[in-house]
């Protein structure tokens, strides 16, 4: 493999060593069905609580609360479907944002289609719902407002708790996707006034197939996943007790390096951006530098074309993403910036991701931004 | 130009398709020491109701492939440049009662355009296509375009449009290959596309129903179909579905010889039939041809002998070249050729060498423009 700078830590991030460790001593002496009644099952329960405490405690939640899934989309999918099965009788409209990540899009538009009635809220230049839309956005009927805590393409903080607190008179169910903001973002489900909140593992230096849904409890709740007994009945399916162990492991060091990752990022982008002004390229932010994720920073190129783009910087080695997913060649603009921007604006077409994580010195940022400078310096079309 | 830079020092984009010929070629290029690079170019999106992409699939083979290979994947999309440059000219040149050549004009202007700048802007040498074709990079001044080695294969017909800047840039790995080598060469490497069936007909189209394809962009207008001396032999479906010399789907039964297409007569929407594969009026003797393109930039006399082929897999007829000087070309066959279609291309040949070629506009029989071709 040649040598790669990462940048890419919003889309995964490397596992912690010290996850590894942890998960690698579970898979050889937990095996045990934390359900079972014997002396091994109830190794792996032990265990199995021990780490769901630590995932309620890093958002100030009752171990009750933590329903584990599959990961981030399990998370968000489970929020959605089982809510407004269990409150349809109560209305039918729910609210979201026009930037909200995929697993929750798709899920409202489904709803929609079973004959759900879904707001889709917009959102300003730099990314920002305002409450007040929200507000007016409300019905008699609202059963959900489900709008994301940080945005994964462009950083974007959502004033989550404003929300919640404006919800608080309303019988709506809440829930944030917080699975960029988690593990950066000091998060408290008090202070949020959200009834729901997903979680993923992999975008925290956690293994992937792992993550939570905080559930407040007394929520209404239809579980879908069924069969055992698991998760408070909520999520049947033999507990991937390592994997957890993983996950908890990853959320305590998370907590301990919070701070000191958050001023170094922000040193990043400040990196970075120093870098392009100084080399005189045609850019600008998509967003800005307030209420926004430390470790997202997206960047519009004049002149360039993502998909040469992409290619010439993994060519030099630097691992990136653009909003667009890009599977057999096919384009889908990103539905984050054409909220923010509109369906015909170049950011769709000229925008770069770099996300920051886990081992990456001011050094590699500083390369990266040269080796990307030079690379629209070569192509950007005037 | 003769390259004469070490193999390691020069970067090749492959174009991929997801089938065994790209497969192979960007194998070869491997094998040989180049710094390959594999692109899947999506054109055209054929997901149908079940959410089922053959691109999708097409693409999967390709990083299966390049992963076994050793080299680097990525994709592009060129759907919209597709759309207006190919599928625009497409549907316009059947609008129009001709029978247009997608597969030239996606060579020229996708392939090697669009596709090409991109691989130049991804800091490529050359771009390699899995194309039965040759460069002959020998002489010291122009490269030239030879035929593929396999006679059955060779696709030169389709790259008639490539300038000599175009060539200069490109390779293609297998034209010195047969078909059969080919497989025989996916299947030892282990490529996972080895056994694949080549695929067949237009690329947007594929393996589904022309017609049914057609009628969803123009409206169908069906009328008779009449001998060239007005007997009513039946009704047609509409007249962009039918091609000179065809045979198949006529529906005239009773005796004597099959029948075939013969003509068109637009103004009236006629479609005209005649008895015999080798019925008179099928056979022309001269042509002129519009937006002729040859591969070297030097000049051409204004009137040579050569050969040509009027459509993918003929053999060569000997011609005598004349370049008017209303830019139209004339061209006039050594002996009668049966069906030919104007929108289809006319394509050049000096022994080996593929010299160019253009569109078949009007067509001829001892200088009696034939009016009802279309």
């Amino acid at each position: 493999m040649n040598s790669y700078i990462y940048l890419d830590h919003a889309a995964s991030s490397p596992m912690n060593d010290k996850v590894i460790d942890a998960m690698t001593t579970a898979m050889q002496q937990v095996y045990g069905n934390a359900s079972s009644i014997h002396g091994i099952g109830r190794e792996a329960r032990k265990y199995l609580d021990n780490a769901r405490d630590i995932l309620a405690q890093s958002i100030g939640a009752q171990p009750g609360e933590i329903i584990i899934t599959s990961g981030g989309t399990e998370a968000d999918n489970t929020a959605i479907f089982s809510t407004v099965y269990a409150r349809a009788a109560e209305g039918k409209h729910i609210i979201t944002t026009q930037i909200e990540h995929h697993a929750v899009l798709h899920t409202c538009e489904k709803l929609e289609r079973d004959g759900f009635d879904v707001t889709y809220l917009p959102v300003d230049e730099n990314g920002h719902v305002s409450v007040e839309d929200v507000r007016n956005a409300l019905r008699e009927d609202t059963i959900l407002v489900t709008i994301m805590y940080g945005n994964n393409e462009v950083g974007t903080i959502q004033p989550i708790a404003e929300i919640g607190d404006l919800l608080r008179e309303h019988k709506a169910i809440f829930h944030t996707d917080a699975v960029q903001a988690y593990g950066l973002e000091s998060i408290n489900v008090t202070d949020l006034h959200v009834d729901l909140l997903s979680v993923s593992a992999h975008k925290i230096n956690g293994p992937k197939g792992i993550g939570f849904l905080y559930q407040k409890a007394g929520t209404p709740f239809t579980s879908y996943a069924l069969g055992g007994a698991h998760e408070k009945k909520r999520r049947a399916g033999t507990e991937n007790v390592p994997a957890v162990i993983g996950f908890a492991t990853a959320v305590q060091i998370a907590n301990e390096l919070r701070e000191e990752k958050r001023a170094l990022y922000n040193r990043f982008k400040q990196i970075m951006l120093d870098v392009f002004t100084k080399e005189n390229l045609a850019f600008h932010m998509n967003g800005d530098l307030e209420n926004t994720l430390p470790h997202v920073i997206n960047v519009s190129f004049s002149g360039m074309e993502v998909e040469s783009f992409l290619v010439n910087l993994d060519m030099a080695g630097i691992c990136v993403s653009s909003g667009s997913a890009c599977t057999a060649g096919s384009i889908d603009p990103s539905h984050v910036l054409v909220a923010m921007f509109g369906q015909e604006a170049e950011e769709l077409r000229n925008s770069i991701r770099f996300s920051f994580g886990q081992g990456l010195t001011e050094a590699d940022v500083q390369h990266a931004a040269e080796k990307t400078a030079a690379i629209v310096k070569r192509l950007a079309k005037k | 130009m003769k390259e004469t830079r070490d193999p390691s020092q020069i970067r090749v984009v492959v174009g991929m398709s997801g089938g065994v010929d790209s497969s192979v070629a960007a194998y070869l290029l491997k094998q040989q020491g180049y710094e390959v690079i594999g692109i899947f170019m999506k054109n055209w999106d054929d997901t149908d109701e079940n959410g089922v992409c053959t691109a999708t699939e097409d693409y999967d083979d390709v990083i299966k492939v390049c992963n076994q290979i050793g080299i680097p994947y990525y994709a592009v999309n060129f759907e919209k440049q597709y759309w207006d440059k190919v599928f625009t000219y497409f549907l316009e040149e059947y609008k129009a009662g001709r029978t247009p050549n997608p597969d030239v004009m996606c060579n020229k202007e996708i392939k090697f355009k669009a596709f090409l700048e991109h691989a130049m802007d991804l800091g490529a040498d050359y771009l390699a296509t899995g194309h039965y074709a040759q460069v002959d990079r020998s002489g010291d001044g122009e490269v030239k375009m030879l035929r593929g080695i396999d006679n059955n294969k060779d696709q030169t017909y389709f790259l008639n449009q490539l300038s000599q800047e175009q060539l200069s840039h490109v390779m293609f790995p297998i034209g010195h290959i047969e078909k059969k080598e080919v497989r025989k060469i996916a299947e030892e490497a282990g490529l996972a596309t080895a056994k694949k069936k080549d695929s067949t007909g237009i690329c947007f189209i594929g393996e589904r129903n022309f017609k049914e394809f057609l009628s969803q962009f123009l409206p169908a207008q069906p009328g008779k179909m009449e001998t060239m001396d007005g007997v009513v032999m039946g009704q047609h479906d509409g007249l962009m579905y039918y091609t000179l010399g065809q045979r198949h789907g006529l529906g005239i039964g009773g005796d004597g010889e099959p029948w075939f297409v013969l003509g068109k007569d637009l103004e009236r929407n006629v479609l005209l039939v005649g008895q015999g594969f080798n019925n008179d009026s099928l056979f022309s003797t001269s042509l002129t041809a519009v937006k002729m393109s040859y591969t070297s930039t030097k000049k051409l006399p204004g009137k040579f002998s050569c050969t040509a082929k009027f459509r993918y897999r003929q053999t060569d007829t000997p011609v005598e070249v004349e370049i008017l000087e209303d830019g139209r070309t004339h061209i006039t066959f050594a002996e009668p050729v049966r069906a030919i279609t104007p929108g289809q291309a006319v394509v050049l040949y000096d022994g080996e060498e593929c010299i160019g070629g253009g569109t078949i506009d009007e067509v001829f029989k001892n200088n009696e423009k034939l009016t009802y071709v279309g």
